[in-house]
């Protein structure tokens, strides 16, 4: 493993000067992702924050080759540059080594997306798939994913008089990726850096498929102080939200076990789209949120074999 | 050396997509385009061609497969129908756009609802609008030399802009025909090889490809994309007289049948003209001046040849089988009649026929034309917008 000096030496393939905004933890996670990176690269983008602020015509904060096709077909669109890579290579036009990762955001992935992730995935393309969750369609200004955590206050699933925040769960989506039966799959987080490029590394030489699902804090979405990013994505880690995990042809491993499992209102409580269940009537859906964190933590361990 | 060989229209097509040998397919099967992915399969599995195939799980991602393929400067196709390509219509857009000399086969078939797999031309003219050029076959026999054709001018430098090839569903991709097929090493020798001029698979030159373009570009981009459309019509006739060299075949913007001195006539794509040249060479043995003319290009529209064409004629019935809804006229009438603006030319008439695979036999073809040459005698026309061999 690298040390972090020698990996910010590395001239970075996402350059300053993209648009996101200010303390998004996105390029952040695109700046870890891509320090694994030892090859020439193609990346694939999702429209969404990250495809809008980066490449507006005629600029680009991309220093390598990069395609956006659509929302949806962000999988779909790289499983045709690998299939051209794979035939051209085979004919002797390429020489070079190529890798190729495609980024989505949560709606792009595990909503409007999935289909063409997981085609993608079953037909085993050489690449390596990163979901940014954030937890909503941060773009077009906070609407509810299927990755918007329940009781989270977003534009189409406000907190209501009546309906306090998003009434349904998020979906597992990592666990369905596991189930496709890929070479590599593994959850990280921008708050452990060094967890991030050791598992981007693994996914780009797993010579299959590969998909990694980041967590990636919004401000403007969350609503916590601009600076919090990564701490916020620390807190998800540390109360079992979100916990780092890999899953190498079918084996389940836990990667990051916190010393001390935090409660999960610590994640809730600094962020304005849960500021609602605060409220007394509200309190027994984050004991519910709780027990299903504690739940999931609980099945997590005994796959990975640790419990 | 070229060979005669029954071949239906999608075994046709498989064979010159075989030919062509494309460095990636990206295919779903759809009704009645089924085959040709089906045919395209054993040629893979016979280690017959080198193409990198990918059996995508919808036409979107076939698509979207093919963009990317093509973006990555890989020479790519695929092949659709109906409701496959109103699933692609997104992307449709994107491949045009993003200037990729993608090369699509479509088999002609009816739109949902309801649900129908039959003939019509409701997919390609629902497409028209989306920056393909657009060939139409009558026979086997086009459909192949068109498909071959397509390549070349797709992938002219001045163009880059991707290609339809239509063809009637069951009437030409399940009907058996007689068809002159050219060997192997003329068409790859007419097609050449592919140099794309962008690569995201070149790494001293990396590309981006689908940047966001707000209001201060996005508009010459499309303007571009409009001037690309403007030349294709010549790169269209360069890349036929050099086919006609070839095979002795000969294409243009379309085809006229005993036009010339003729008084009334139709124009029909696709299986249909087919049909009205034996309605025309029975009419004319009886006397009647008929002709037709049938389109191949519709996109570029060639609307001042049209005009020049037709303007010496007393009636026109233009044969739609679409309708475009506007309670008007089909979608190739409202061209022809917008075309012939400026001409002081024949009187037009618009007919939808057709629909769902409805049949079209020499009988409602004779119909049309008893009505132009009553039209052209009286000079009495009840109505433009008519429907064809529907019980009302
Ligand atoms: C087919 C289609 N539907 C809707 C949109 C509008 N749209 C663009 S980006 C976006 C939201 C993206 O959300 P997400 O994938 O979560 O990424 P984020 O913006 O959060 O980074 C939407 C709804 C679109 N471009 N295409
Ligand atoms: S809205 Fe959120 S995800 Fe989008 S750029 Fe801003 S902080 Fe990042």
């Amino acid at each position: 493993m690298a040390t972090l000096k020698e990996l910010v030496k590395k001239p970075g393939i996402l350059s300053p000067g993209h648009r996101l905004c200010a303390g998004c933890t996105a390029p952040t996670l695109v700046r870890q992702v891509l320090m694994a990176v030892d090859t020439p690269v193609v990346i694939g983008n999702a429209t969404g924050c990250l495809e809008v602020s980066t490449t507006i015509f005629p600029q680009t904060a991309w220093r390598c080759s990069w395609i956006h096709n659509a929302f949806e077909n962000a999988a779909a669109t790289a499983s045709g540059v690998e299939a051209a890579y794979k035939s051209l290579k085979r004919q002797g036009k390429i020489k070079d080594e190529f890798r190729f990762i495609t980024f989505g955001g949560d709606g792009g992935t595990y909503d409007i997306g999935l289909q063409s992730l997981s085609g993608a995935m079953e037909r085993g393309h050489h690449m390596l798939y990163v979901c940014y969750d954030n937890g909503a369609y941060m773009n077009t200004g906070i609407q509810r994913s299927s990755a918007t955590p329940r009781g989270a206050d977003t534009t189409t699933s406000p907190a209501g008089e009546k309906v306090p925040g998003k009434p349904a769960n998020r979906k597992d989506l990592t666990a369905i990726m596991a189930a496709h039966n890929i070479p590599y799959v593994a959850q990280v987080s921008p708050s452990h850096w060094n967890d991030v490029v050791t598992k981007v590394k693994k996914a780009l030489d797993c010579g299959g498929a590969a998909f990694i699902n980041a967590i990636a804090p919004c401000h403007r979405g969350w609503r916590y102080p601009i600076e919090d990013g990564i701490e916020m994505a620390r807190l998800a880690v540390d109360t079992c939200y979100w916990p780092l995990f890999e899953v190498v042809n079918g084996e389940w491993k836990l990667t990051y076990k916190p010393r001390e499992k935090k409660p999960l209102v610590e994640f809730l409580k600094p962020q304005g789209r849960f500021k609602h269940l605060f409220a007394p009537e509200n309190e027994h859906i984050i004991k519910e949120m709780q027990e299903q964190v504690d739940r999931n933590w609980e099945a997590l361990l005994k796959r990975c074999g640790e419990a | 050396m070229a060979e005669k060989k029954a071949l239906t229209g999608n075994e046709a097509v498989a064979l010159a997509m075989k030919q062509i040998e494309p460095d990636v397919v990206a295919a779903y099967p759809i009704t009645p385009q089924t085959d040709i992915v089906q045919y395209f399969s054993n040629y893979v599995a016979d280690g017959k061609v080198k193409t990198e195939f990918v059996t995508v799980e919808s036409e979107h991602s076939a698509m979207s497969a093919t963009v990317g393929a093509a973006a990555g400067g890989a020479r790519a196709m695929t092949a659709t129908s109906s409701q496959g390509l109103a699933l692609m219509w997104e992307v449709v857009y994107i491949a045009a756009s993003s200037r990729l000399p993608i090369v699509m086969p479509v088999v002609n078939r009816a739109l949902s609802g309801p649900i129908n797999i039959h003939c019509d031309h409701g997919d390609t003219m629902g497409a028209r609008d989306s920056g393909w050029i657009q060939l139409y076959s009558e026979s086997v026999q086009e459909a192949y030399d068109n498909l071959i054709q397509a390549v070349r001018i797709a992938e002219h430098p001045d163009l880059q802009l991707p290609v339809m090839v239509c063809q009637d569903g069951f009437i030409t991709s399940h009907g058996l025909e007689n068809a002159e097929i050219l060997d192997d090493e003329t068409v790859k020798r007419f097609v050449g090889e592919y140099k794309p001029r962008f690569s995201l698979l070149n790494p001293a030159k990396p590309v981006t490809f689908g940047a966001l373009d707000l209001q201060d570009y996005y508009f010459e981009h499309k303007r571009s994309q409009s001037e690309a459309m403007k030349n294709a019509g010549k790169v269209i006739l360069q890349v036929a007289e050099e086919f006609k060299k070839l095979t002795g075949r000969e294409y243009g913007y379309f085809e006229k049948y005993m036009l010339d001195d003729a008084e009334v006539a139709v124009v029909a794509l696709n299986s249909t003209a087919g049909t009205a040249k034996m309605v025309v060479d029975e009419l004319r043995q009886a006397g009647s001046k008929v002709g037709l003319l049938k389109p191949r290009v519709f996109r570029p529209f060639p609307a001042k040849e049209l005009a020049e064409t037709l303007r010496g004629l007393k009636v026109v019935a233009v044969m739609d089988r679409a309708d475009s809804f506007n309670a008007y006229g089909g979608p190739l009438f409202n061209e022809i009649r917008s075309a012939m603006y400026d001409t002081p030319g024949p009187k037009i008439l618009s007919y939808i026929y057709g629909l769902g695979g409805r049949d079209i036999g020499p009988a409602d073809v004779t119909k049309v034309y008893d009505d132009l040459l009553e039209i052209k005698k009286t000079g009495r026309c009840d109505s433009i917008l008519n429907y064809l061999g529907v019980r009302e």
